[in-house]
């Protein structure tokens, strides 16, 4: 045969037919050990979950637990005969359901092929018990065990969070995940997902053609135990949280409790939210609660944004004090408010006139911080009023109003500061200080977050400064990213703050009679400071705010509480917030408060 | 004579009916295998359209329609004058899949009519095959010169790069088989050669280590210059010039191949590539993935016997412990239930219908139709060996019908149009030779 192109190729074609052909020789003919490993060859995964982390307070009380529960498995392939009232009696369930389950299984039995699938979820032990001692009774059934969430405390559901089996979605985005597995929903459990899932691990078996389970593959090499997930402590504390969340029951709004001196969330209320009860069955109670006007599943603390009335006095009077427009003997007269064209006024309420700064804060006056803000905005250092409101919205940044404050917890919103392009575009760059005098007083265009107004409470606390409020510690295992160590100053000197402070305690402590809004708040033997707010509702009542911190030197916590459609700042909002503080402080409320708790446990709006 | 008369005569002894009877039988085969593949899990009757070998009938009486439509109906001398428009709407087809197609398993080759299913690569394969015949032919001279070699390459290239762009790289690796086509057609040796060297010191690198890759192609290339040096001692001096160069400049591409590899690799290479590589080399046991499948498929295949255990007599498939088991891994019902022997028959027939492809090309005169045979040859021929030796553990697990064979519509129809459009041109020859 002639050496040629086409005879080469012909030559490699036939050597690697030769090849293939010796191979299938030796496999089919040779090798006897395929024959023997098609006797028991299908390996059987029985997959081991691990238990989910498990989430504590900052002193050590579970808030999220674990409990064991059993899931009941079916391979409808290798189901005979059996008596369906038995096992619907050894399951708890109607007969009807297990009918209804095997009649799907055989009408879908071309699709379900050889899979395994779950029969029935989260059974009890006690159930689960009854069902072992006849599982022998029905091939093709077979258990597991899974756990399933539990909760020593209602430490609320917005702030915990849920978790569900991965969704359709949920495997897209993290091909990680199996169908059947858990993954956190909302809250904590959605944010510390990766510390707390843990790593599935499987025994693997070896099963016969006749579908005998023969014996662990390769003596369990291959098995990969499972590993449980990170523990988390977070920095709530579990009675205060509980505390919480009984004094807005029936109320809508929010609380949130900061360590000052750390940035750690102490409490995070949401109200209306959803019982721990509800969590660890959320499917069942999905629909009604969406179904729910009042929106439980709405976590107002990061996500609502509401004016913050006139708590942000304090932030225009320390901008004031910065700018160099006010010193804090200035006084300005308030005859019953401020007039800022020859027909309109802002009014304000009843106290003695005129004022110097500590005591406009300490009344609230609202005429003060109208001029104070006026002097800002009209300041003759900037070429416009456009200019000079860039400058003081600068400084609101620098507090935490108006981005995301970057806590640690999912869904956070940053609230709203307008910017000078915006009233630009809405009054076609024809604006002045007149235009936009509600933002003195903290109405208007601008909205924040309960969180945030938590954090200028804190940011009064510490003269100046704050700390990225967050919710996890740092623990073995866990470390926390770096931010939250770290300083968040503000652009206003810290030595204006003193003063700022100081209107504020006497708020609390300088007596009704002086026109103090904020007296109710004084608790004996603590130093506390306190502001109220009143924040005008377009939809209804007004919103009540209230923002406090204690002791005065050194501060342990404050508190934010936003109260909605409940009038005055210091009728609800203010109780609310100074219990929460009295608690914390003193582990009880004093004789003489009894009374003020009392009615804020017993009022429910709803 | 009239015409009626000598297209009577013209069928009977213009047709290769070698290649239609083999094609026949190999079909038949592939449907009552993938009759026996689904059999198991749902028994029906063989025609039943709500199971796969229900609808492989459909998809063989239409291939059968579309073979005679080529055979009959078309002109044979439009292929070569289509070649072109057909390779720029096929490139086309092949980016815009890429856009509209939903994800399959990460790749994005299919288009979706409603209820049809559709693979662009697939017909890239006679595109490709028909415009590389065209231009080849044209040029009508051996294809010695590296400059033409430059001119071919974009052919085959362009479409090969697309579809790894649509994550089937499994799909573009057939078209490395062009470069026996080119090999028939002058391209030097030392390309297949390459090549194959490569690929040597490609799994030598991955098995052992760096040091002794470069100790094997150091004495490899050592040796070579040895023999040249004794070869052409009483010969001419222009020979032994460029065996030197070339056996320098291949140790050096070796060599930096050897360091490359572990970049290429662990870089170059997805997850799921490199996993089945390193099961194929028994780097790496992996028996819950690609391990066990390979694993399933050899043991099934195994035990099959020398005879088989009869039509639908496989148990190794009733649990359906083997993935793909009626498209992909067709070969392994073959195996269980045919056994050895009726592995030999597949293999002799694709062996026999691949050499009397060759045959029938390197006969014909025309340049054009000899190139598409062997174009032909070269995809039947890639698809078998990548087909079956991923099967018994030979080749990595790469996702390629055996052709003719597998379950699917878009695979037949394609290897039916590629193989009749063969035998119209050889027809067409003969009718006139």
């Amino acid at each position: 045969m002639e050496i040629n192109r086409k005879n080469k190729l012909l030559i490699g074609l036939v050597t690697v037919a030769a090849v293939l052909v010796g191979k299938l020789f030796y496999i089919q003919c040779i090798n006897g050990e395929y024959k023997v490993n098609a006797d028991n060859n299908s390996m059987v995964y029985d997959y081991i979950y691990p238990p989910r982390g498990v989430i504590y307070d900052r002193n050590g009380e579970i808030l999220v637990g674990n409990k064991v529960c059993y899931d009941i498995l079916v391979t409808p392939k290798e189901v005979q005969e059996f008596d369906t009232l038995a096992l619907a009696n050894a399951l708890c369930i109607p007969d009807s359901l297990v009918r209804s389950k095997m009649e799907y299984y055989r009408k879908n039995r071309k699709s379900i092929g050889f899979r395994t699938l779950p029969f029935l979820k989260q059974v009890s032990s006690e159930v689960y018990m009854r069902f072992a001692e006849e599982e022998y009774r029905y091939p093709g059934f077979s258990s597991q065990v899974r756990s399933v969430r539990e909760y020593p405390f209602n430490a609320g559901g917005n702030l915990l969070g849920y978790i569900s089996e991965v969704n359709a979605n949920d495997i897209k985005k993290h091909p990680e995940y199996k169908s059947g597995d858990y993954i956190g929903k909302t809250g904590l459990e959605a944010a510390r997902e990766a510390d707390l899932r843990g790593e599935k691990g499987y025994h693997i078996y070896l099963r016969d053609s006749r579908n005998r389970v023969q014996s662990s593959y390769m003596n369990g090499e291959h098995d990969k135990p499972a590993m449980p997930g990170h523990d988390i402590i977070t920095t709530i504390d579990a009675h205060l949280q509980q505390y919480g969340q009984q004094l807005m029951e029936g109320k809508t709004g929010s609380v949130v409790a900061i360590e000052p001196s750390t940035g750690e969330i102490l409490a995070m209320v949401s109200s209306p939210g959803i019982d721990v009860e509800v969590l660890s069955d959320i499917g069942k109670y999905y629909g009604e609660i969406a179904k729910n006007p009042r929106k439980p599943m709405f976590n107002r603390t990061v996500m609502a944004s509401y004016p913050p009335g006139s708590v942000f006095k304090l932030v225009n009077g320390l901008i004031g004090l910065q700018e160099g427009v006010l010193v804090p003997s200035n006084s300005y007269p308030c005859n019953g408010g401020y007039a800022y064209s020859s027909s309109r006024k802002l009014g304000c309420h009843a106290h003695s006139s005129p004022l110097a700064f500590r005591d406009a804060i300490a009344t609230s006056c609202n005429g003060y911080f109208c001029y104070v803000l006026r002097n800002v905005l009209e300041n003759k250092k900037y070429g416009s009023i456009q200019e000079a409101f860039d400058v003081w919205r600068e400084y609101v940044l620098s507090f935490g109003f108006g981005h995301k404050l970057g806590s640690d917890f999912p869904s956070e919103l940053g609230g709203n500061i307008p910017t000078s392009n915006f009233y630009d575009r809405i009054y076609r760059k024809r604006w002045k200080f007149p235009t936009i005098v509600s933002l003195s007083i903290g109405q208007g265009e601008i909205g924040a977050t309960p969180l945030q107004i938590a954090n200028l409470a804190a940011i009064m606390a510490n003269r100046g400064y704050y700390y990225i409020p967050h919710l996890v510690k740092d623990s073995e295992g866990i470390e926390i990213d770096p931010k939250y160590h770290e300083r968040q100053y503000t652009k206003v000197d810290t030595t204006h703050f003193a003063v700022a402070v100081e209107g504020m305690y006497m708020a609390v402590n300088g007596g009704g009679s002086a026109g103090g809004t904020a007296f109710r708040a004084a608790i004996p033997g603590l130093e506390v400071c306190g502001k109220t707010g009143t924040a005008q509702n377009p939809h209804g009542k007004d919103n009540s705010v209230f923002i406090c911190f204690a002791p005065k030197d050194n501060p342990k916590i404050a508190v934010a509480a936003y109260v909605e459609n409940a009038g005055f700042g210091a009728t609800w909002a203010l109780p609310v917030a100074s219990l929460m503080l009295e608690k914390y402080l003193n582990g009880e409320i004093c004789e003489e408060r009894k009374p003020m708790e009392d009615r804020m446990l017993e009022t429910k709006f709803f | 004579m009239n015409q009626a008369n000598r297209l009577d005569r013209g069928l009977k002894q213009t047709v290769d009916w070698r290649l239609v009877g083999i094609y026949i039988a190999l079909v038949f085969i592939g449907w009552i295998n993938i009759y026996a593949s689904v059999h198991s899990s749902e028994p029906s009757s063989i025609f039943d359209l709500s199971c796969r070998s229900g609808k492989q009938f459909i998809w063989m009486i239409t291939a059968f329609i579309i073979a005679a439509v080529i055979l009959f109906a078309l002109n044979p001398h439009y292929w070569e004058v289509s070649a072109l428009p057909l390779y720029l709407v096929v490139t086309a087809l092949l980016v815009l899949v890429i856009f509209v197609s939903k994800d399959v398993k990460g790749s994005h080759s299919w288009f979706e009519l409603g209820p049809v299913k559709f693979q662009p690569a697939e017909l890239s394969k006679i595109s490709t095959s028909l415009l590389l015949a065209t231009v080849l032919s044209k040029m009508n001279r051996p294809l010695n010169r590296f400059v033409d070699v430059l001119r071919i390459a974009p052919i085959i290239l362009l479409p090969m790069l697309i579809i790894v762009a649509e994550s089937e790289t499994g799909s573009a690796l057939v078209y490395v088989g062009f470069i026996f086509v080119l090999y028939r057609e002058g391209l030097s040796g030392w390309y297949l050669t390459l090549i194959g060297a490569a690929i040597v010191v490609f799994i030598l690198t991955l098995v052992s280590n760096w040091w002794i890759s470069i100790i094997v192609c150091t004495s490899v290339a050592a040796a070579f210059l040895i023999w040249t040096f004794i070869h052409y001692r009483k010969r001419s001096k222009t020979g032994r010039r460029v065996w030197i160069r070339n056996i320098i400049l291949s140790y050096i591409g070796a060599i930096a191949l050897v360091f490359a590899t572990d970049f290429l690799f662990h870089n170059v290479l997805q997850d799921h590539q490199r996993s089945r590589i390193e099961v194929l080399l028994g780097l790496k046991d992996d028996p819950s993935g690609v391990g066990y499948n390979v694993r399933q498929s050899m043991i099934a295949i195994g035990s099959g016997g020398l005879t088989g255990k009869g039509f639908l007599g496989g148990t190794q498939t009733a649990y359906g412990f083997v993935p793909e088991q009626s498209t992909d891994f067709i070969f392994c019902t073959v195996g269980e239930e045919w056994g050895f022997v009726g592995c030999l028959l597949v293999v002799v027939l694709y062996c026999l219908l691949i050499g009397w492809i060759i045959q029938d090309a390197d006969k014909s005169r025309e340049s054009f139709t000899r190139i598409y045979g062997y174009c032909l040859a070269s995809c039947l021929f890639m698809h078998l060996f990548i087909n079956i030796g991923m099967t018994i553990g030979l080749m990595p697990v790469i996702g390629i019908p055996l052709p003719l064979l597998s379950y699917g519509g878009s695979s037949l129809w394609t290897f039916t149009a590629m193989l009749f459009i063969f035998i119209a041109l050889n027809r067409q020859e003969n009718k006139y030779f």
